[in-house]
């Protein structure tokens, strides 16, 4: 059975899905924020990395790494709508993608494992 | 806690600080401008250990292979030991041609002592003989021989007032580089091309406007040039000219300050350029010049349908000062 990454396309998708759900993201004046301070050159890199990861490809982060990578955001107020709306314009890139809608819930509950992690809720010191 | 080796100095690297901070503190600082990974001033070698990947951003694939990275962006968790790298990453230069474009820009036109491969655009990183390490984008086609280079001259500049009040015809500096993928592609003769920028950043927008008329670009090319006041387009008449010889080349000024006029906007240059090309889909854009513009112009086009892998950028980020050093 193919993987989920591999039925949504690899990194060709990834590909596909960078330049959407980024420029949501700027458009969106409740999350543009925390992009803004981080140069757009790096953000594509990282924004690859999320979807990938999300995408159920190859990434090796950890929950702490994710802790870790949003740990200056929380102190900025980042909180759960934040999570809310990122999985909300993620599902909608998808969408417009054509991507089937039972792929964009795998996609979806994968990123929603990762809430409490990226919201320091989980491990040392939460 | 990684420990890094350079010069003879053993230094422990502390929580926060990068590569460069550490050296720094330990005395043994190499050259440095940006601190923020755009000029390539400080790049180093790591002869054992691993440099981390978002520290060789950017870095041409040949150096990076042979574990070169930017001392300003490493937090490595490992072990490194350091050095400069080959004595021939550094190419001798003499200033062959030493003038004034306008009132506070310079031009320089360099004649390297070696073959120096480089694309008209590119930036190459000069060093003053025992002195500070400044990047500069390439105005010229290689084909020129020397490369040409537009300096502004800043007021206390170590380098830029260096070429203005004592570099003389005949002096040499070294060069490293050249680094950035502001050129002109080949493969895409007829993408529709957006060159804008500010100040000095003209100067690689003049190089990569020659580089596509030469190779004889078909799809049409707007340049756009911004400054405070009308004073800091100093290169009108080079890009006025350029634009009537050839069809599809449109050239637009835009002024912070002053009157507006034919072919000249007052409005800051994301706006300006958002007016000239409302959907820049598919269009191949290149930013040039002051951080803060580069920046906005370039949410601007991406917000407005640019794809990201079309959108080249240098933002000419000015030399920082150290932490400690207020
Ligand atoms: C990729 C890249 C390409 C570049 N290309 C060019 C180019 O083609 N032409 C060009 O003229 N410059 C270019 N620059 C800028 C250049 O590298 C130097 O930063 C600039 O010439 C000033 O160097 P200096 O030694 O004369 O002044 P410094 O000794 O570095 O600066 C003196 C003081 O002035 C401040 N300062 C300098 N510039 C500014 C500024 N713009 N805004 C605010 N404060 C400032 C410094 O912080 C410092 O306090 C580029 C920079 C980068 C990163
Ligand atoms: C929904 C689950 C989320 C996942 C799986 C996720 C995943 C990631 C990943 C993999 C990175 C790259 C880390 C690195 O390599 O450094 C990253 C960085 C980042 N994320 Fe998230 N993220 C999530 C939610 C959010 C939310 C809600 C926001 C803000 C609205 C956000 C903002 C950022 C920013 C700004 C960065 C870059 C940080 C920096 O380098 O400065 N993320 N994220
Ligand atoms: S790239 Fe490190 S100092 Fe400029």
């Amino acid at each position: 059975m193919p993987t989920l990454y591999e039925s949504l396309g690899g990194q060709a998708a990834v590909d596909a899905a960078v330049d959407i759900f980024y420029r949501k993201m700027l458009a969106d004046e409740r999350v543009a924020r925390f992009f803004e301070a981080v140069d757009m050159d790096r953000q594509a890199a990282k924004q690859k990395a999320f979807l990938t990861m999300v995408f159920g490809g190859p990434a090796n982060y950890t929950g702490k790494d994710m802790t870790r990578a949003h740990s200056h955001l929380l102190r900025d107020g980042l909180n759960d709508t934040h999570v809310d709306i990122v999985i909300a314009h993620l599902g909608a890139t998808l969408g417009e993608l054509g991507v089937a809608q039972g792929l964009i819930a795998q996609v979806a509950a994968i990123a929603e494992s990762v809430r409490d992690d990226i919201l320091g809720r989980r491990g040392a010191g939460a | 806690m990684a420990e890094l080796r350079y010069r003879g100095t053993v230094v422990q690297r502390g929580e926060d600080e990068t590569v460069l901070d550490a050296l720094e503190r330990a005395g043994v600082a190499p050259p440095s401008s940006c601190r923020a990974g755009a000029c390539q001033s400080c790049l180093l070698r790591a002869r054992a250990g691993t440099p981390p990947a978002d520290a060789q951003r950017g870095v041409r694939e040949s150096l990076r292979l042979r574990g070169y990275f930017l001392a300003c962006r490493a937090r490595p968790d490992g072990d490194l030991e350091l050095d400069d790298g080959d004595e021939d990453r550094q190419v001798e230069a003499e200033i062959v041609e030493l003038g004034h474009l306008s009132d506070d820009v310079l031009g320089v036109r360099l004649m390297p002592r070696r073959a120096f491969e480089h694309r008209a655009g590119q930036y190459v990183t000069l060093r003053r003989h025992d002195g500070p390490s400044r990047s500069y984008s390439i105005a010229s086609l290689p084909e020129a021989g020397a490369l040409e280079l537009h300096v502004r001259v800043v007021p206390g500049g170590a380098m830029s007032g260096w070429l203005a009040h004592t570099a003389r015809v005949g002096d040499t500096v070294s060069l490293q580089g050249p680094a950035g993928d502001c050129f002109y592609l080949q493969d895409r003769p007829t993408q529709d091309l957006l060159l804008a920028g500010t100040g000095t950043g003209a100067a690689p927008l003049l190089g990569i406007l020659r580089d596509a008329l030469r190779h004889g670009h078909r799809g049409q090319v707007v340049v756009v040039h911004g400054a405070r006041t009308h004073a800091g387009l100093y290169l009108e008449q080079a890009f006025s000219s350029l634009a009537r010889a050839h069809a599809n080349v449109r050239y637009h000024r835009a002024v912070l300050a002053g009157e507006p006029s034919d072919g000249v906007t007052v409005g800051p240059l994301d706006a300006v350029l958002s007016d000239l090309v409302p959907v820049p889909k598919d269009w191949g854009i290149v930013l040039c010049g002051d951080p803060g513009v580069v920046h906005a112009a370039r949410r601007r086009v991406f917000l407005a349908g640019a794809a990201m892998a079309d959108i080249r950028a240098d933002a000419f980020v000015p030399t920082a000062a150290a932490p400690g050093l207020a």
